[in-house]
């Protein structure tokens, strides 16, 4: 049986309340805005990458749930200093995990702490809200103007 | 008295208490099951509400024994299942006290119900530059029907203002009221607030300058007594599953007068008297609307939603589910930071809330781990949220197989709340 505290975890917690990266990016050359029409988490993201291909600066603000918003906070810390082939496979893995598909234990080693929302597998309705700000990264990387949304994806379980 | 319900009358009102209400939740197999190893509490009931077992033996029965197409077969079956179905329009027609079952028309829900009227009558009455007047706190399935409408007609939405407890601006509305006004479509109850609008008074000044009204009972059907002659409303929509039937079935009443002057909605089987393919004439109402086969067993099976309502009274679930408002209102201002969204004088048992900066979403995830379900979201009313400037809410809504105790659980979750997000 889940437990509350596997989805409620103290880091995620930690997140939540202390978001880090948290405000805009002025000089961004990526953007992008997501949102959940469930529930009206929104996210704007912003980052810029330096002349070597690397994630140099990234930050979110926005309103959402515990989960969202831990999830953007963590996403951006994990994808600082990475360069977006490492940031894809990075996306690629943590959607996975939310999701419940298997996932090798090297898999998620590599995803580091991000692993703490692998609890959410147990909770469908909420995936959506961990994978937002994964997927308003995506849109950023594509440039795609539009405000993503999640129902837009194919993160449906059921 | 208490071993079998007794037909409502003014004299005899049992009190949904104790025994009586222990029984009457016994009906309803799916409140006795646990969620996550706690007894269920379901709080959801705007969304929509469970089902009694004369409700499933009815669609059951109608499959295992007369299961066949309505108004088509002269066999036995159909015959059956034909003088059935007829027999809940019937039934509607009493409930709602209309004129005469012409009035009733089948459809899928309040939604189709809505589309329904938008896409005839609104169709044909329409012209560039008139208004369709909307209140500010009206579920997605009453804007958007007349938005679509209003962008092919190059016609215009105008929208009645509410106050911070969630009550209509009258004075306004009024002032709203035009020459260009050509419907007011309003929602007897809010599914978020709970609000219960003056509909007899938003009517009557419609009605004054010769403005049809169409009400959207959804929210109201399973809780008051509507009666569609005396409020003199012109369309009054509501779903069978928000009120104890099943889904896929709703019901559109429309005055006679009118409705008898409306083109089809949609095509097909059913409806028509003749076909050709150069020429084809329409059955009159409500059969020109019915287009296709439609949900028999669930029209049949909204008969035995309705007799159970009836059975247990109005006055009773009224007296009933306002205790439930009080007690539950007072119990939750105890808790800190928890703030009521919808304070209206005049409120169905709804109760929408804000726990301090703690996400809607994040509520109802522990709530429903307590065994206890609400809904957490915009509830089909974005506007509503952005009038009250929150992304949005938690909502308990009640119904009369609700208790005490089950608000107690609930108060009692939403301290877990607090302890693991405050
Ligand atoms: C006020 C109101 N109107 C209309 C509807 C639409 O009902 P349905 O989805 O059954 O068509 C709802 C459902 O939530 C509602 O609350």
């Amino acid at each position: 049986m889940s437990d509350l505290r596997d989805l409620y975890q103290e880091l995620i917690l930690d997140h939540q309340k202390n978001p880090r990266n948290f405000g805009e990016l002025p000089d961004a050359n990526h953007h992008a805005n997501g949102f959940n029409p469930l529930c009206g988490d929104k996210i704007s993201l912003d980052f810029n990458t330096d002349e070597n291909g690397l994630i140099h600066d990234i930050r979110f603000h926005g309103s959402g749930c515990a989960i969202s918003k831990a999830s953007a906070s963590m996403m951006t810390m994990a994808l600082k200093g990475k360069t977006i082939p490492e940031a894809d496979a990075l996306f690629q893995v943590f959607h996975h995990l939310v999701l419940g598909n298997l996932v090798t234990e090297e898999q998620i080693e590599h995803l580091g702490r991000l692993k703490v929302f692998q609890g959410i597998r147990d909770y469908p309705s909420r995936v959506k809200c961990a994978s937002l700000p994964w997927h308003t990264f995506k849109a950023a990387l594509n440039h795609n103007s539009k405000t993503i949304t999640t129902d837009s994806d194919n993160d449906s379980v059921n | 008295m208490k071993s079998s319900l007794p037909m409502q009358t003014s004299s005899l009102k049992n009190e949904l208490e104790g025994e009586y209400l222990e029984k009457i939740r016994k009906d309803f197999p799916i409140l006795q099951q646990s969620v996550h190893g706690k007894p269920l509490v379901y709080l959801d009931n705007s969304a929509t509400t469970q089902k009694p077992k004369t409700v499933i033996e009815a669609l059951k029965s109608f499959y295992e024994v007369y299961n066949a197409n309505v108004h088509r077969g002269i066999h036995t079956l159909s015959e059956k299942a034909t003088e059935r179905f007829e027999h809940t329009r019937q039934q509607v027609h009493t409930f709602l006290n209309s004129t005469n079952e012409k009035e009733i028309v089948f459809t899928r829900g309040a939604t189709e119900a809505i589309n329904l009227v938008a896409q005839t009558y609104g169709r044909q009455v329409l012209q560039p530059g008139d208004e369709i007047l909307l209140s500010a706190m009206e579920h997605h399935s009453n804007i958007v029907p007349w938005r679509l409408l209003a962008e092919e007609k190059k016609a215009l939405i105008r929208v009645i203002p509410m106050d911070l407890q969630g009550e209509l601006d009258l004075n306004a509305y009024e002032k709203l009221l035009s020459p260009r006004t050509r419907l007011v479509a309003i929602t007897h109850v809010s599914n978020v607030l709970g609000t219960v609008n003056p509909i007899e008074q938003i009517i009557q000044l419609a009605h004054r300058q010769n403005i049809p009204v169409l009400v959207d009972g959804a929210q109201a059907v399973a809780h008051r007594l509507v009666n569609v002659q005396s409020l003199d409303c012109d369309f009054y929509v509501f779903s069978g599953h928000k009120m104890f039937g099943p889904t896929g079935v709703g019901v559109l009443y429309a005055k006679e007068s009118i409705l008898k002057n409306m083109p089809p909605y949609q095509g097909g089987g059913e409806m028509i008297v003749t076909v050709s393919f150069d020429h084809i004439t329409y059955k009159s109402h409500p059969y020109r609307f019915e287009a296709g086969t439609p949900a028999i067993a669930e029209v049949i099976a909204l008969s035995e939603a309705i007799t159970y309502i009836q059975k247990i009274g109005f006055s009773s679930i009224q007296e009933h589910e306002n205790r439930l408002l009080d007690y539950s209102t007072q119990a939750l201002l105890k808790i800190p930071n928890l703030k009521i969204i919808g304070t209206a004088k005049e409120k169905e048992a709804v109760l929408s809330m804000t726990l301090g900066d703690i996400h809607p979403h994040d509520i109802g995830t522990i709530l429903d781990e307590e065994g206890v379900a609400v809904r957490a979201g915009h509830h089909c009313a974005q506007p509503v949220m952005d009038f009250f400037d929150i992304p949005a809410t938690a909502r308990a809504s009640f119904a009369f197989y609700n208790t005490q105790e089950e608000i107690d659980r609930l108060i009692k979750a939403l301290w877990k709340v607090l302890e693991v997000l405050g």
